[in-house]
């Protein structure tokens, strides 16, 4: 872990550089411990549905509402996104302005997808009684799925402007970052959606 | 002097420090092996689920979130190309920490509000919480 | 206009939110309205404004934002003072026939304010503003890792601070505690605005703190000096990165949480309420999953202030170094095992309760530690009984009596007699004043003169450490006394005339505890009209071991016209010791990121955001927070955000800088 800060040997000698010096870039770090902290923020809501995951409250439950073919599409739905974005990051190493846009603009559209799928399968919910307010069950449900939800809009939008910023500045090092962050983004996006569709929707059908 | 060196930061913008800027780049095979292990990985709690295939819901269960977890690391290392030497290690030690307070919040709760709602819910007539 | 027009345009805000009722309200209106046009008017008879924005309010310097918080969390000391002064008056009157001047309603605001303010806008911005001031010089950084970011969050906090004081003239604040429990929080009990205040004023003022401790990480993680490996830095420092890991791994949890309490209020759904399957109890546990180790984010850094002021004015390295960054890192994993000694009480069992009251024990050894490490580094040290050392001699004996009660109430059972009884609120109020009070009071002490060129008045920083001390003891420890005979806290009245004394005396504290912050002020006062004479002169006005010192007094905008080279822990008494002689030629540009004022920008909106929020304007949160996106988004477009410092002009002020010391010669 030191090695951003070992000495050579002509530095042994000395107490201050005489060139100039810049610190790494932390911007990829820095991104990773946001994640975490969203991770950790996903771990609360999480933690809410196993808590009250149950509380039916003489409501419909999971195997009364979840519509699992719906769900098996929207989980490839993002997970085709990930793979997309794998290959937009490919593009952008080597320097493709165009394909590395094209890739971005398909993972947006399966991004898209992903949430209008989602938007119809809440307001499907809402229109059979069992929206967010009828139990702790569903407020948990809509609330950890929902946020979810927010969170790829979010990185859909994201998405927008980096492609904007792209087609304007190329793929330098800045851009490149930022995509890296978003790239970042996205995965965990797909990680979390990983304890979505195996602790709620698969396990609420089982019980 | 300092023209010199003032001129070689002029393109400072667009030559990184080398070695570590971009952080770890994943290959085109990385990428197709950890798309195909998450389909799997994907496809079979599903089919486990759908297909009422396990004797147990209890066993079903265990298996789903158990090929979860497979696939969250499959998906950490494919997709985020998590590794012990990325940012000097520091990227592993957030993960691991994260995971530590994760696991405290999650088990911890679930410990602690079962203890309490065993000891302090008394059951209530009107209120037919496991009954779907 | 139609009463459905005017309640779209105005959602619930009508005339009736303006406490024109409330004599104490409107005199203090007055008071800040007066107070404030005045400062108004003499900025601009100076004609500072353009000065404040662009030195001040529009700067990514670390060193600014972080005296900028130091001020922001002086300011909100007075208000949150002012609520502690109102409690016990009213707490010295208020029995049997006297009913007090401050009926329940407002009571219940003033503590639930005190406690919100004292927390989130005075003790979080003085470790922020301590942190960001003196980690990057420590370290041997130009900045840190994120210089807008730092500035947007800074403002981030005052919005949030701006949201509480709105309160006061606008509606009212919550009268829930500072925790804000359901269902008392819920939409059922506190159907109106004041729980709205409460929640948006944190969840502002939660992002700058959040993105504060990512920022700090990684400034510490990347930018340290060549040289200066992990245990080779400064303890202040390594408190600091402790701090902001538990910053970043618990801040998330509270915004979870209220963000939760808000879809129960806002959504109308079911996670904390007691019907459709609701438990309050989780908000409870998940918000002590955050609360407790706030409280570890809140006391680190005040250990390491105290580490820095015992080294130096013991002249003598710190003993026990390593067992020191040790105790601090397993007291930043053990502060997440330890939440449920906040609820004993409320029925977990035996088993949960014992887990817990073990843990809560055994986290109390490595704080344990740290002090004998300090006594030891003390001890055969040549003490300069400065009024940084004060402090922390101070802190010494009070802290470790709150730490005591603290492991007595760690004990289920005692605990069951004594929680949420004033002996709690006594305990609680020794460690945070003892602690984290007095720490950010020594480091303020201590480090001013780096950041402003001449030190503190001696004479008034002394009288502040003994009113302080002396006033401390009166206000508190009535308090266990009570607490031990079961008086019950968030009281504002009572029938037993006997306990009237205890009261009365404790109220004589809190005025001692007044002169100590006066005192705390006029130091400040009497250092700036006599600067001349208490000039830092070297920069290095205490004999210093860590590399701050090494620096003018302030410091250049850029720390450091050569980034330093570290061999030893304590570098600069390293460098000192081995005869290291100041570059005086040589210099190149520096690379500085530029002033922005896109941090006030997106604060200001995220203001309106909440406002709107609060008194259901929808149609001005939809657009604000439309606007809020917009800015973020602009924003990025900006690709110049640095530029370089001349090597003439680095020339010219390290020239300065020569010049003055030879004169000193």
């Amino acid at each position: 872990m030191a090695h951003a800060q070992a000495l050579t040997e002509a530095d042994k000698d000395r107490f201050y550089l005489t060139e100039d010096h810049h610190p790494e870039n932390g911007t990829l770090l820095g991104f990773w411990i946001y994640l975490m902290s969203d991770c950790l923020i996903f771990a609360v809501l999480f933690a809410c549905y196993a808590v009250l995951g149950r509380n039916y409250a003489a409501g419909p439950s999971g195997a009364d509402l979840f519509d699992l073919p719906i769900v098996a599409v929207n989980t490839a739905l993002l997970l085709f996104s990930s793979i997309t974005y794998g290959f937009a990051m490919i593009s952008a190493q080597a320097k493709k302005v165009k394909p590395t846009l094209a890739w971005l603009a398909v993972t947006g559209l399966l991004g898209l997808g992903f949430l209008s799928l989602e938007l119809y399968e809440f307001n499907h919910l809402i229109h059979e009684g069992a929206g967010p307010q009828r139990s702790a069950f569903l407020s948990s449900f809509f609330v950890l799925v929902g946020t979810h939800g927010l969170h790829v809009t979010f990185g859909t939008i994201w998405l927008v402007t980096l492609m904007v910023q792209v087609a304007k500045r190329g793929l330098g090092v800045e851009m490149k970052r930022r995509l890296m962050c978003l790239s970042m983004f996205w995965h965990f996006l797909d990680v979390i959606w990983i304890g979505v569709f195996s602790f709620v929707y698969l396990l609420g059908v089982l019980k | 002097m300092s023209a010199a060196s003032h001129d070689a930061h002029h393109a400072h913008d667009d030559h990184g420090h080398g070695h570590d800027e971009g952080g770890a780049h994943g290959t085109l095979k990385d990428y197709v092996i950890g798309f195909v292990l998450a389909v799997i990985l994907t496809a079979i709690p599903f089919w486990l689920v759908m297909a009422d295939v396990l004797p147990s819901h209890q066993m079903t269960a265990v298996a789903v979130m158990g090929l979860a977890a497979i696939q969250v690391i499959v998906h950490m290392i494919y997709f985020l190309h998590m590794n012990s030497r990325s940012e000097g290690g520091w990227t592993m030690l957030a993960l691991v920490f994260t995971l530590i307070v994760v696991v405290i919040t999650l088990a911890g709760s679930l410990w602690v509000m079962h203890n309490l709602d065993t000891h302090m819910m008394a059951p209530m007539p009107h209120d037919m919480r496991e009954v779907p | 206009m139609s009463p459905d027009l005017v309640k779209t345009i105005f959602g619930r805000l009508t005339w009736d939110a303006i406490p024109l009722h409330e004599p104490i309200l409107i005199g203090t209106f007055a008071m800040v309205a007066l107070g404030g046009i005045t400062v108004l008017a003499a900025l601009t008879y100076f004609k500072v404004w353009g000065y404040l924005w662009r030195e001040w309010l529009t700067s990514v310097d670390h060193k600014k934002i972080g005296v900028m918080y130091i001020i922001l969390a002086i300011i909100m000391l007075l208000r949150g003072f002012a609520d502690a002064l109102m409690m016990r008056a009213q707490q010295a009157i208020a029995f049997g026939d006297a009913a007090g001047y401050l009926p329940p309603h407002h009571y219940d605001q003033v503590f639930t304010a005190h406690g919100v303010i004292m927390i989130f806008f005075v003790a979080m911005p003085l470790i922020t503003g301590l942190m960001n001031l003196v980690v990057p010089l420590q370290i041997g950084a130009r900045d840190v890792a994120f210089p807008f970011l730092n500035n947007f969050s800074f403002w981030m906090t005052v919005g949030g601070a701006i949201t509480v004081m709105l309160s006061l003239f606008v509606g009212e604040f919550a009268r829930t505690g500072w925790l804000a429990y359901p269902p008392l929080s819920g939409l059922a009990y506190s159907p109106d605005v004041g729980v709205d205040y409460y929640i948006w004023s944190l969840q502002i003022a939660g992002v700058g703190t959040t993105l504060s401790g990512i920022n700090l990480i990684v400034t510490i993680v990347k930018m340290r000096a060549p040289g200066m490996s992990l245990m080779k830095m400064p303890v202040f420092t390594w408190t600091s990165l402790c701090s902001n890991v538990l910053i970043v791994a618990s801040f998330p949890i509270l915004t979870a949480v209220l963000a939760l309490l808000s879809s129960d209020r806002y959504l109308g759904t079911n996670f904390f309420t007691n019907d459709f399957g609701g438990n309050p109890m989780m908000y409870v546990n998940l918000i002590w999953i955050w609360g407790h180790p706030e409280v570890y984010i809140l006391v680190l850094p005040a250990f390491g202030v105290f580490s820095e002021v015992v080294s130096t004015f013991a002249s003598k390295r710190l003993f026990g170094y390593s067992s020191m960054v040790y105790a601090t890192v397993v007291i930043t994993i053990l502060s997440y095992l330890v939440w449920l000694h906040h609820f004993f009480t409320m029925g977990s069992g035996a088993s949960v309760n014992s887990f817990f009251g073990i843990t809560t024990m055994i986290i109390s050894i490595p704080t344990g530690a740290k002090i004998f490490n300090w006594l030891f580094t003390m001890y055969r040290g040549r003490i300069r009984f400065e009024v940084p050392m004060l402090w922390t001699v101070g802190f010494m004996v009070t802290f470790v009596i709150g730490g005591m009660t603290g492991v007595l109430l760690a004990v289920p059972p005692a605990d069951f007699v004594l929680h949420n009884s004033l002996f709690l609120i006594a305990h609680f109020h020794n460690v945070i004043i003892g602690g984290v009070v007095f720490g950010m009071f020594a480091g303020i002490v201590y480090w001013f003169p780096k950041a402003f060129g001449f030190k503190l008045d001696p004479f008034w920083g002394k009288m502040s450490f003994w009113f302080w001390q002396i006033g401390f003891f009166f206000a508190f420890m009535p308090l266990y006394v009570l607490g031990l005979m079961g008086v019950t806290r968030r009281v504002s009245h009572f029938e037993d005339h006997s306990l009237q004394i205890w009261f009365v005396i404790s109220a004589f504290g809190a005025v001692l505890i007044l002169f100590g912050i006066i005192s705390f002020i006029m130091q400040m006062v009497v250092g700036f009209m006599k600067r001349e004479q208490y000039a830092d002169k070297t920069g290095d006005p205490w004999g210093g071991r860590t590399l701050e010192w090494s620096t003018s007094s302030p410091p250049p905008a850029y720390n450091f016209a050569f980034t330093p080279v570290v061999h030893e822990i304590d570098a600069w008494h390293d460098m000192k010791q081995r005869g290291y002689v100041r570059p005086t030629t040589g210099f190149i540009p520096i690379h500085m990121p530029k002033n922005t004022g896109a941090g006030v920008v997106l604060a200001g909106i995220s203001v309106v955001v909440g406002f709107a929020m609060i008194w259901q304007i929808w149609w001005l949160a939809v657009i604000s927070f439309v606007a809020l996106v917009a800015s973020a988004i602009i924003h990025t477009f900006n690709f110049k955000r640095d530029y370089y410092i001349p090597a003439e002009e680095v020339v010219r002020v390290e020239d300065a800088r020569t010049e003055a010391l030879r004169s000193l010669a």
